[in-house]
């Protein structure tokens, strides 16, 4: 059987003029430029990587929200273009990074909920409108909020009824772009949670773009690192965290500080900005940021090479880099692990209580 | 030796048609010389109107209504307006979490920088001025420094503003820096290259910081001290290593639980039920006790007073330590 969705050399280059009346290209921003990657059935594959580095466009341009400059994007083997857009648009949903900017201010959230089933022609005003109230109860809200607006909500409460207004037309790929980064780490968690239950229930596919690596190794299956519009690593995601092997894989998990100052000092800054997609650095694109850069990096640009079973990586010398330091299994205090066991416990009964 | 900064019975409201709103209400803190605290909560637990208050730039309607701020035992409340200016910028410094919105978009940023310095400082030439905002903009480790600075702010990615602000704020050798949310909006390689900055700054200048996030990785990697701060009031507070240690207040454990670990695989994170209740909608007891697993009906009475749970560690719960609790709570 096909990936459920497959992506091949997808790239997307805005050029850049100059002038007004005679605009000629003085340039090309490659915002993407060559990304392929699969994601199997119920399987969550999460794009990480800096602001800039194309993980937003490249999500746009699977939903073909804008148009690839080059590749294919395949959904359950069928090749996305003219007729078998609107079929993709029902079968491929998207949760948007801002709850404030995503949902019409004017619009009821019954009827938010039930537009993409009114656009998709899926079923009557009745049964729609039974719809809204059971995927209210799905993301957790209440029957009697599908007849407020937006502004009534909080901002974890508008992301559900993002997710619920996605679920509608039962889809089965998610694309996440940034789900959780506009919410509270408490709020997070309770999204995060959804959208795992969520995924179990209906066997969904997600495709989860996030910078945060924290969030990915608690949500993704598999994990690809984007830098300046190319994936540097892919693997699954034990590899990517316990095993990485591109030098920019390892900088990012470096520089993420830990909730726990036994570990202080850990965090090793890599030096420099990422470079302008505009003029992006000859060979590899790392190469003026990396540790273990040498000359051959500067000429040539390396290929996505298969290192391990499912594990991809860019890097010219990954077999010779020093052995990477997990962080994986060392945890909380005791005492903390276990006052948390006992909060979960006593969220259990008060939840069990409330009925 | 006394500590840098006391805040004492602060209290900050807002003026309403049903009365006075609470912001902040009675916080007491303290920030030891030459070290970091750290105060961490959500959006709307008033952790910025507490850094505010500090600075005594809380925007109308709002006002301190009551306590003390004392720097190196001055009472900050009781000065003139002249006399907070020349505190501003002088002896307390801020610098806030988006950095292109607190520089002037049509200067050049060493300007900035040196406009900075003349507010201090009325003597000094104009050349003296500028070879000392270069020398700034060096010690934020901004390469080329005299070429940035004639730059102006959008040339500069959000790492370079956040540096440049830095550097603005250190102008004048502040004792204390106020750094409200500093890395939120930046990249984590970035936030990693800013806060080693910080500490570097620290280590040289003794100044004292006083960190407000809602990351616990920040705290736990930058923080002496740590304060929670829940709905106006602190929650728990204590050094870091004993608070992360052994968490008390079921407010921290809740945070503790809702944050994804790259050290641990755990299927569903503890997420905190519900949402912080708005200021106007406050509980009359616990503040937390609508959200809390461990809540009974005293929690409801009154809220609980800030108690010392260990040396130097003060938590703002009746039923700390939880495990204590657990016959009421089955």
């Amino acid at each position: 059987m096909s990936a459920l969705l497959e992506v091949e050399n997808l790239t997307k280059h805005y050029p850049v003029k100059k002038g007004i009346v005679l605009a000629r290209q003085v340039g090309t921003v490659r915002a993407v430029d060559g990304v392929s990657f699969r994601i199997e059935r119920g399987e969550t594959l999460a794009i990480v990587g800096e602001s800039g580095c194309g993980k937003s466009t490249t999500a746009r341009l699977v939903l073909r929200l804008i148009e690839p400059t080059g590749g294919t994007v395949r959904f359950d083997g069928l090749e996305v273009s003219g007729a078998a857009l609107r079929t993709l648009r029902r079968r491929v949903q998207v949760v948007f990074q801002d709850p404030y900017a995503s949902l019409n201010p004017r619009l009821r959230v019954a009827d938010t909920i039930a537009e993409p089933m009114e656009v998709h022609g899926i079923g009557t005003a009745e049964s729609r409108a039974a719809r809204v109230k059971e995927l209210l109860g799905l993301v957790g809200l209440a029957p009697f909020h599908a007849q407020r607006y937006p502004h009534e909500f909080s901002g974890g409460q508008r992301q559900r009824i993002g997710i619920a207004r996605a679920l509608a037309v039962q889809p089965e790929l998610i694309i996440c772009d940034e789900p959780v980064s506009a919410l509270d780490v408490s709020i997070q968690a309770q999204v995060v949670n959804l959208l795992k239950d969520l995924q179990r229930r209906f066997g969904l596919s997600y495709l989860f773009i996030a910078h945060d690596l924290a969030v990915v190794h608690h949500m993704a299956d598999r994990v690809a690192v984007m830098y300046l519009g190319q994936i540097v690593e892919t693997a699954p995601k034990r590899a990517i965290f316990d095993a990485p092997m591109h030098p920019y894989t390892r900088a990012l998990l470096s520089a993420i500080p830990h909730p726990d100052p036994r570990r202080r000092g850990m965090v090793k800054p890599i030096g420099g900005d990422v470079p302008s997609p505009m003029n992006p650095p000859s060979g590899c694109r790392f190469h003026t940021r990396c540790p273990f850069a040498q000359d051959r990096c500067k000429a040539e640009m390396p290929e996505l090479r298969d290192l391990a079973p499912g594990h991809r990586v860019a890097c010219h010398f990954a077999e010779t880099l020093p052995a990477h330091i997990s962080v994986a299994e060392n945890g909380m205090s005791p005492v903390a692990s276990q006052r948390l066991a006992l909060y979960a416990a006593a969220k259990a009964r008060k939840a069990l209580q409330a009925g | 030796m006394n500590p840098l900064l006391e805040i004492q019975g602060l209290r900050t409201v807002f003026r309403s048609a049903n009365g006075d709103i609470p912001a902040v209400d009675g916080v007491d803190l303290t920030v030891p010389r030459g070290k970091t605290l750290g105060i961490v909560g959500e959006s709307g637990c008033g952790k910025s109107m507490l850094s505010l208050s500090v600075m005594r730039l809380v925007p109308r309607p709002g006002r301190i209504a009551a306590g003390r701020v004392l720097l190196d035992g001055q009472n900050l409340l009781d000065l003139s307006e002249s006399g907070m200016r020349a505190v501003r910028g002088g002896q307390v410094a801020m610098i806030f979490q988006e950095p292109m919105t607190s520089l002037n978009p049509v200067h050049p940023i060493g300007l900035q920088i040196m406009e900075a310095m003349r507010a201090h400082d009325t003597r000094a030439s104009k050349t003296e001025l500028r070879d000392r905002a270069i020398a700034a903009l060096d010690r934020v480790r901004i390469p080329a420094p005299a070429r940035r600075f004639d730059e102006f702010p959008h040339q500069l990615s959000g790492g370079m503003r956040q540096r440049v602000m830095i550097a603005m704020a250190l102008a004048c050798k502040p004792k204390l820096l106020i750094a409200d949310e500093p890395t939120t909006a930046l990249d984590v390689t970035v936030q990693a290259q800013i806060l080693d900055l910080l500490k570097d700054l620290q280590a040289e200048t003794g100044m004292s910081i006083v960190l407000i996030t809602h990351d616990l990785g920040v705290i736990a990697e930058m923080a002496d001290e740590v304060a929670v701060m829940y709905a106006g009031r602190i929650a728990e507070r204590g050094t870091a290593t004993e608070l992360f240690a052994s968490p008390q207040h079921p407010y921290t454990l809740g945070l503790l639980g809702s944050v994804p670990r790259l050290d641990e695989s755990r299927d569903e994170l503890l997420a905190i039920e519900g949402s912080v209740p708005p200021p106007f909608a406050l509980p009359k007891g616990c503040r937390f006790e609508p959200r809390c697993p461990f809540a009974i009906a005293a929690c409801r009475n009154a809220p609980p007073p800030l108690e010392e749970v260990a040396p130097g560690h003060y938590a703002a719960c009746i039923r700390a330590p939880v495990e204590n609790s657990l016959d009421i709570a089955a």
